[in-house]
């Protein structure tokens, strides 16, 4: 799990952001952003962290932590799996995809699985609702996924 | 240097899913082997809005347009399109029968009954490069605001122009842009929403991807318009590739003096920076969205005061949304009568519809106010796939409602769907058939609602968590008919006590559908029925007697032993047992079991 450790050298790359901002007033939101792009994910020592350099307290930082759900407090997998669970992909059965997901991996919406390498998290609309129903992996987007193409798709990235 | 051809790549989300970027890399690749790379040329546009049938190949000049391109197509369209002048016949776009002319694309029923304003570069220029959206009289509409007009010139032409919130309210632009103007401080801000979360609207991820420096002279303009020298964009973190077209987008502008200081020598400054939403519904919410700007929980205030008196930090700040600001230059260079002379009487100009669900042709749609609803279904939509019957559509997302097969009629503006019970919202219109249970499509949407609810008001936070449970009761087959009665209660307080409009509109799905399919869930209370067979809870395993030959894997199958019976007689399925796993049904080989 050494991709999760916190690092000296990540703290650092973290200041030298904060430092070049010509106003923290306000910054939160940027700077939160930029630490979950560093770490991966905002453990409770990186909130501490942003707290000190933005001068604001630790409640203020959490409080914004845990009201959007981009950001996440808990590492997450090697490779990411968003089932897309906006209107389009509902009305073209989303629910079933996330359900073959979740058998298939053994885990819930939300979860990593026990060795690090899968998350699922379920999004509201990646706007390729052409495509629906989407899931996106690291990025990629699958469209018009069958619920019997689920298990290939994890398959290509269980190796990487 | 002017190339003989041009080769348009849609460079969408949508597209680049479907592999958009090596089928761009092919083109260059076989271009080169060929010797033709100094006469051809490839440019990646904005998205076309026929995501259905991405990715999407345009070839000028002839306006040969090829769908469902793959990577290994790109060879023949070179060796015969290119080379011989022999159109591709098998991959051109066609919607008759006689696919062997090259059109144009408006000469394809999906483009030809459309009307692109907001979307008038989607599709048409590199939106990486400045150069293209000038030629196509980019900045001419901030050129002409900043040397020939005075700032309430420009209100008073959004306001002649009856230009309307794209966003959702739908209130007039040219008068939110007045009250912010009248103010005196010394700060004021813009600010462009580009934090569309209604799930299964696109429109401004596609004009921000396909046309980002419409928006940017647009809130120039609007500076100008209100006396303020610094703007914000608020975008959602989930569209990487609209975030990353803006930042150049800007760093070009600000290359031509075209942003910044001293904008076209005329004195005026503007300033624009980008903010990044981080997945929060109710930041779609005016105040709320001010207030994640600041950095804070994106929690919205009581108005008023209004943000046109007190916004952003507490100064006059306008906000309007992506596709409203898209409409601006043109406005402005085509003049408010003509802008004026499209639409209906109470709603001018265009709207962007991200048209999906049950449809053929699924994409973005701009049409003029006023078009039937029928129209964008049937000529514009292709209808519906796999003959199914048409039941409904829902347009204006969570805080909108659906608009039932008898009213499919209705001229599509913002009071009529107000009046249906529904509203234009954002633009996303989500087509539902008969296999779509309204129930199940009223329990979906609160349940975003309860998910996205910020919590600082009761009425939302507690209210839409008691309608839900409510509705998962009935989707489950235990609801009763008193139910009915509570939801429109809990639903009707809700809109009037709740802070913001997420709250207030929250209620409205269900209302909708109580409307109009009241039968519907009047069978799911009383007959404990899903008619759209959606409700699993509802609905039981069974065996057909004739078809069933009694082989009797379905029993060695099922885990909980509810299968019972003789070899070579038909089985049973003890309903008190079933879980409804479905393996018995897939185990048969005889389609013996249904599910209904």
């Amino acid at each position: 799990m050494c991709k999760n450790a916190l690092t000296e050298e990540k703290f650092r790359e973290l200041d030298s952001y904060v430092d070049t901002l010509p106003e923290k007033h306000g910054m939160l939101i940027s700077v939160l952003h930029r630490a979950q792009g560093i770490f991966g994910y905002l453990p409770k020592e990186v909130q501490l962290h942003v707290a000190r350099s933005l001068n604001l307290t630790a409640a203020k930082v959490y409080g914004v932590v845990s009201f959007y759900s981009y950001f996440t407090e808990e590492p997450r997998g090697d490779h990411i799996i968003n089932v897309c669970t906006g209107t389009a992909c509902f009305v073209r059965g989303a629910e079933g995809i996330l359900k073959e997901l979740e058998n298939h991996l053994g885990i819930k919406s939300g979860q990593t699985t026990p060795d690090g390498r899968f998350t699922i998290d379920a999004l509201r609309c990646v706007g390729a609702c052409g495509l629906a129903p989407v899931i996106m992996v690291d990025g990629k987007v699958y469209g018009r996924v069958k619920t019997g193409e689920v298990t290939g798709i994890v398959k290509e990235y269980a190796e990487v | 240097m002017i190339s003989r051809t041009h080769v348009l790549v849609c460079g969408g989300t949508g597209c680049a899913a479907s592999k958009s970027t090596e089928i761009m890399a092919q083109f260059e690749k076989h271009f080169l082997a060929k010797g033709i790379e100094k006469e051809a040329k490839v440019v990646k546009t904005g998205c076309f809005g026929l995501c259905e049938k991405g990715p999407i190949v345009v070839i000028y000049p002839e306006g040969a347009t090829y769908a469902n391109v793959k990577p290994e197509d790109v060879k023949e369209i070179v060796e015969e399109h290119l080379l011989k002048g022999r159109i591709v016949k098998r991959l051109l776009l066609g919607d008759t029968e006689a696919q062997d002319v090259a059109r144009s694309l408006e000469n394809v029923g999906f483009f030809s009954r459309q009307l692109r304003i907001a979307l008038r570069n989607c599709g048409v220029i590199n939106p990486e490069v400045i150069d293209e959206y000038i030629a196509r009289d980019g900045y001419a509409a901030l050129g002409k605001v900043l040397t020939k007009m005075k700032p309430q010139d420009v209100i008073a032409e959004m306001k002649k122009s009856g230009l309307r919130g794209r966003g959702g309210g739908g209130f007039p632009t040219g008068m939110k842009w007045e009250f912010a103007a009248v103010q005196k401080a010394d700060r004021k801000y813009v600010c462009c929403n580009a934090d569309e979360g209604d799930p299964g609207a696109f429109m401004d991820r596609s004009v921000l991807e396909g046309d980002p420096h419409s928006i940017i002279e647009a809130m120039a303009i609007a500076g100008y318009a209100i006396g303020a020298n610094q703007g914000y964009v608020y975008v959602r973190a989930e569209y990487p590739i609209a975030v990353q077209r803006l930042r150049l987008a800007m760093d070009q502008a600000r290359g031509y003096g075209l942003l910044g200081k001293n904008i076209f020598e005329t004195g005026f400054d503007f300033e624009l920076e980008i903010r990044l939403g981080a997945g929060a519904f109710v930041c779609g919410e005016e105040t709320a969205l001010m207030t994640s700007i600041e950095g804070h929980r994106g929690e919205p205030r009581p108005r008023p005061p209004f943000p046109a008196v007190k916004g952003l930090w507490q100064k006059p700040t306008i906000l309007n949304n992506v596709e409203t600001f898209a409409n601006v230059p043109v406005i402005i260079n085509k003049g408010a009568d003509w802008f004026a002379s499209i639409g209906t009487e109470k709603s001018k100009g265009t709207k962007v519809f991200a048209v999906g669900g049950k449809i053929n042709n699924t994409g973005l749609v701009e049409i003029p106010m006023g078009t039937p609803l029928r129209e964008v279904i049937y000529d514009i939509g292709g209808g519906i796939p796999n003959g199914k019957a048409f039941k409904a559509v829902q347009t204006g997302g969570p805080s909108g409602g659906c608009i039932p097969a008898a009213h499919i009629d209705v001229p599509i503006e913002y009071d009529t769907l107000i009046a249906l019970g529904s509203m234009m919202g954002s633009g996303g219109m989500i087509v539902m058939d008969e296999d779509n249970c309204m129930v199940d499509i009223a329990r979906f949407f609160l349940e975003f609602t309860v998910d996205e609810s910020c919590g600082k008001c009761p009425p939302c936070r507690i209210g839409t968590k008691r309608m839900l449970e409510i509705l998962e009761r009935i989707t489950q087959g235990k609801g009763e008919l008193s139910d009915l009665e509570k939801l429109e209660t809990l639903a009707n307080s809700i809109k009037q006590s709740a802070l913001c409009g997420l709250g207030q509109t929250a209620p409205n799905p269900v209302l909708s559908t109580l409307r109009y399919f009241r039968d519907e869930y009047l069978a799911h209370v009383v007959d404990k029925k899903c008619p759209a067979g959606v409700c699993k809870a509802m609905m039981t395993y069974s065996i057909v007697e004739d078809k069933c030959k009694g082989c009797g894997i379905c029993a060695k199958r099922c885990p909980v032993d509810a299968i019972s019976g003789v070899v070579k007689l038909p089985y049973r399925i003890d309903q008190g047992k079933c879980i409804k796993c479905g393996v018995c049904m897939d185990s048969c080989k005889f389609a013996a079991i249904t599910f209904k």
